[in-house]
């Protein structure tokens, strides 16, 4: 059997690689696959946890997030691709409309 | 004994109507209108105030007529209620206010007769009205300075009733602020009076409970309360050293002059302190304030009036003077004396004051006696009830001013103030020389009236000469009501206030007869040097005022009160108001405060809003921040410890 440190380990540095992608990578596109990596270590985590403790309920969390993310998914690629017909550019530091 | 009387509450009732009709409807339902509502409201007051006392008359003396309105204020143990009172003095005061005020109403309508402004004049008389019956009727102290207030505040809308000129809008402000110095006193007084009763467990403002319970007050707060009280009294009273807004008020419309700075308003000073008569005696101290200012400003007054080339300016400080009178009567101790001369006064001044509005309808509009003149024959009626009002005023035997006059007179000395009394006496010779001096030269002699008004000159309309002939006939013989002691019904109207103003107590015995005799000798040395100087040889006045010329112009300048005023007060006023508190605390402090707290939150927004990026990975960098400072929280502080 598979340590749940392992497991956790991992999920843990999926998650990181998520949080990083997002801050640093300036392609927009690019930060949305980082925040489905950062659900997916999550995902992974209650896997782990729910497998160990013998319960169901990280199995239907894991269900709700990942149909949340397909929802995500549908909406988040719509802005993108709208935001890129409007602006022409991929990259975080020209969409910064908002601001003062 | 107190009998229960709802009525009285209608003659607040019926002013109260009138202004509300003049108000809303007066100018839409036009003049005719009005002109029916606005006297018709003050004669039914005038009727049912006669019936409340009719009925006063008909009870044994002491007793009085209430009703409680409603309740007004209930704060822990104080109270005060809404309440009527007509007992003996205030069943005088009450046919006075009502009585003159409803003549003086009908004048009105012939007076204001080519006045756009009619439906607004009536809405100020009716609103004056209602408020001087608030005063009067009032059975607590604070009812009464809701009175107080009112009549100071019509008193300003009427002065400066023709607004449009600034002069006489400076006036009623002036009127208004020299007034309300004297309110602050008299709140202040209140203030006095509730928290030392307060203190031994009495709260009340009640005339009569104050009454039983005045014994608790002690001399000093006595003292203290009666002293703020009659500067209260000073201001509203146009007595020394508050009279300066009187002759100014005159600019406003005559039957104004002759209600509310002849015949009402003006002795609310002396009703006052007729009423708060119990307290006074407590503090002998302030009564004898009361008599000296009083003689002292009668004297002062009258000795400006002798100069006035202004006929209602001669009027106005006649005002003072007879004031002055009132407060040396009831400073002396005899406030009976006091009220019978306010009651004397609202009839002859109340008729002057008419008749110097007819003899400038008659005139249109001119006030300078030296434009006057042989005016006699030409306005009949306005002459005779003149005269009738001179020779009243002039305490000429047997008019009404006589009695009245010769019972202050008499009090003055009687309670020991001999010099107060011979004050009193020489300003009797005054008051008779300056009113025959404003009679000859309006109506004997030679008509120096300008040419083409000479055409105009009119007697005044019926509706303008009955008011005239029937005060003229009260100023006849109003004063019969007190005919000196032990002659026929002697001393009826004394002895019928007495149980509400008590007794005069006279400390020196003399003869009044002789005492009389010599303050009517007074008034008719002032007769004959008015007679000698302005019939017999005209001449003098002028080489008088040549050859006295400091003197002359001295009381010409009514002593030059106005600018040493000015320069002590108000000068200095407007330097505090406009270097320390608008340049300074409004400009600075004020200003600054609003002004920082503004450019601080926009500084600030100046330096916070660089936050806002656009950029999405600044925003989620935060997050992250926080998120791990949330995490970190839980591990390190909460389950690690």
């Amino acid at each position: 059997m598979i340590p749940l440190t392992y497991m956790m380990s991992l999920s843990s540095i999926i998650f990181a690689i998520g949080v990083a992608g997002v801050i640093i990578r300036r392609n927009i596109l690019v930060m949305y696959m980082s925040i489905e990596l950062m659900l997916n270590a999550v995902n992974l985590a209650f896997i782990a946890i729910g497998s160990r403790l013998g319960s169901m309920d990280g199995q239907v969390i894991v269900f709700f997030v990942m149909t949340v993310a397909a929802a995500e998914a549908a909406v988040g690629l719509g802005i993108i691709i709208s935001s890129f017909r409007n602006r022409e550019t991929m990259h975080a530091d020209d969409l910064t409309l908002m601001r003062w | 004994m107190t009998v229960q009387f709802p009525a009285l509450a209608l003659i607040l009732l019926f002013p109260a109507l009138g202004v509300v009709f003049n108000l809303f409807f007066g100018a839409r339902s036009g003049r005719g209108a009005v002109n029916i509502v606005g006297p018709g409201v003050m004669f039914a007051a005038f009727g049912v105030a006669t019936w409340a006392f009719l009925t006063l008359l008909r009870m044994p003396p002491g007793g009085a007529l209430v009703t409680h309105l409603w309740g007004w204020i209930e704060a822990g143990p104080f109270h005060a209620d809404l309440g009527l009172r007509v007992d003996a003095l205030s069943g005088v005061m009450v046919m006075i206010v009502t009585g003159v005020g409803a003549l003086i109403h009908l004048y009105s309508v012939g007076y204001m007769a080519h006045d756009e402004d009619f439906a607004r004049f009536f809405t100020y008389m009716n609103l004056f009205a209602l408020s001087m019956l608030i005063l009067v009727l009032a059975d607590n102290l604070l009812m009464m300075f809701i009175g107080w207030e009112g009549v100071g505040l019509c008193s300003y809308l009427l002065i400066s009733f023709w607004y449009t000129n600034p002069q006489f809008a400076y006036n009623g402000r002036k009127a208004f602020v020299v007034t309300r110095i004297g309110d602050a006193g008299f709140l202040l007084g209140i203030f006095t009076i509730v928290a030392t009763l307060g203190a031994h467990g009495v709260w009340t403002v009640n005339f009569v409970e104050l009454r039983n319970n005045a014994a608790l007050l002690g001399p000093a707060a006595a003292t203290a309360a009666c002293f703020l009280l009659f500067i209260g009294a000073t201001g509203k009273s146009a007595q020394i050293p508050l009279y300066v807004w009187l002759p100014d008020a005159m600019v406003g419309p005559t039957p104004v002059s002759a209600l509310i700075h002849a015949a009402t308003m003006v002795t609310a000073g002396v009703y006052m302190i007729a009423r708060l008569g119990f307290m006074f005696t407590m503090a002998p101290g302030t009564l004898d304030l009361v008599a000296t200012i009083g003689a002292m400003t009668a004297l002062f007054a009258a000795s400006i009036a002798l100069v006035q080339p202004d006929i209602k300016k001669v009027l106005a400080y006649s005002t003072i003077s007879q004031l002055g009178y009132m407060f040396l009567g009831v400073g002396s101790g005899a406030y009976a004396s006091g009220i019978f001369h306010v009651m004397t006064h609202a009839f002859f001044k109340g008729l002057l004051f008419l008749c110097a509005g007819s003899v400038m309808h008659a005139l249109g509009g001119e006030q300078d006696m030296n434009k006057m003149g042989g005016l006699r024959k030409k306005i009949p009626i306005t002459f005779w009830t003149m005269f009738i009002a001179t020779l009243a005023i002039s305490a000429i035997f047997p008019f009404s001013g006589y009695f009245s006059k010769d019972l202050i007179l008499d009090s003055a000395y009687e309670s020991g103030h001999f010099w107060l009394w011979l004050i009193g006496v020489v300003t009797a010779g005054l008051t008779s020389f300056y009113m025959f001096r404003l009679i000859f030269m309006t109506f004997f002699g030679e008509s120096r009236v300008d040419p083409d008004k000479v055409p105009h000159i009119h007697e005044s309309p019926a509706v303008m000469t009955i008011p005239l002939i029937v005060l003229a006939i009260l100023a006849t013989v109003g004063g019969w009501v007190n005919i000196p002691d032990q002659l026929l019904w002697g001393d009826t109207f004394v002895r019928f206030l007495a149980p509400a103003v008590g007794n005069f107590k006279p400390v020196v015995e003399a003869s009044s007869f002789d005492l009389s005799l010599l303050a009517i000798g007074a008034s008719l040395i002032g007769v004959v040097l008015a007679w000698i100087l302005y019939i017999r040889l005209p001449g003098i006045p002028f080489l008088l005022a040549w050859r006295l010329k400091p003197a002359y112009d001295l009381l010409l300048n009514k002593y030059y009160i106005d600018e040493v005023y000015n320069f002590i007060v108000t000068r200095p006023l407007f330097w505090v108001s406009s270097n320390v508190f608008r340049d300074g605390i409004d400009g600075f402090v004020i200003d600054g405060t609003a002004e920082g707290a503004g450019l601080a939150v926009q500084t600030s927004g100046e330096v916070a809003r660089r936050a806002e990026t656009g950029n999405v990975q600044h925003y989620a960098f935060v997050y992250l921040l926080g998120a791990l400072g949330v995490v970190g929280y839980y591990l390190f502080l909460v389950t690690g410890r």
